[in-house]
């Protein structure tokens, strides 16, 4: 059962992102992408982790995926994709391809090395994963420094945007 | 009985997917959201790497790349806007100079 949700949800999640890649229209695009993050979090609770399910859906599919949206809205990116063509030039894009497959061989190959690993079954450790209570406990205590520092991140990051996307001054 | 093993090679293949799309894509929207496959792939390594270890490790640091991830995508677009202002394209192609 388990193995039957894990392969449809990993088969949604790839053909999804093969489709991001594919379309021309950015539109269709950030939209393949949500139905992918869908499917991301279906993986994270058959990898009993509620709580990442639930942000990959809050932060990834609700927040910065509309984000993306409102730009590709704003900057009418879907009507004038025809003049230039979707990829790169044949040569170029011979390259781009022998590069994606030789990361894919690689990847195959480090894989292949690992003997098969089973996820435990300990109903206690499972349990104390799932718990959302202790995660907010380790976030709040071994990682409080990189806590912090990612509120500074956010807010540089907040502030560098309103920056650069904003009204150009006219004295320059 | 799904293995480690089997969410490993799914985070390979979108990693794999998401760095196609930075290669071939022509259009600076979809190379971010390219960008952001390989974040995600990533992530479900993290993840299910906790999930074997038994420690809610993976998780945390799946929070942090997320937040870090919002981040990369607002100052990315935000830059994409400021070159679309400039250009009206999206093509990366068009912004090679480094100065106009």
């Amino acid at each position: 059962m388990e193995q039957i949700v894990f392969y449809v949800l990993a088969a949604v999640a790839l053909l999804a992102s093969f489709g991001v890649i594919g379309q021309r229209n950015p539109m269709h695009s950030v939209m393949l992408l949500i139905v992918s993050f869908g499917a991301y979090a279906g993986l994270y609770v058959l990898l009993d982790a509620p709580f990442t399910a639930v942000t990959q859906i809050i932060i990834y599919a609700g927040a910065i995926m509309v984000l993306f949206l409102f730009v590709v809205m704003l900057l009418n990116a879907h009507t004038e994709d025809d003049m230039v063509p979707a990829t790169i030039g044949p040569r170029t894009m011979k390259i781009g391809v022998v590069l994606s497959l030789a990361l894919v061989g690689e990847v195959a190959y480090a894989l292949l090395k690992i003997a098969r690993t089973d996820f435990g079954t300990d109903a206690g450790t499972v349990s104390s994963i799932k718990d959302v209570g202790h995660i907010g406990s380790m976030l709040y205590t071994s990682y409080s420094f990189a806590f912090e520092v990612t509120s500074i991140l956010i807010l540089v990051s907040m502030v560098g945007a309103v920056v650069i996307a904003g009204k150009p001054r006219k004295d320059r | 009985m799904v293995t480690l093993n089997h969410y490993l090679i799914l985070s390979g293949l979108l990693f794999c997917v998401g760095t196609a799309g930075v290669f071939l894509r022509r259009n600076l929207i979809t190379v971010l959201l390219s960008v952001e496959i390989m974040l995600n792939a990533v992530n479900i390594t993290f993840v299910a790497a906790g999930r074997y270890h038994g420690s809610v490790d993976g998780q945390i640091i799946t929070f942090f790349v997320m937040t870090v991830a919002a981040a990369e995508a607002a100052v990315g677009l935000a830059l994409v806007i400021a070159l679309f202002r400039h250009r009206e394209t999206l093509s990366p192609d068009a912004f090679t100079s480094l100065k106009w």
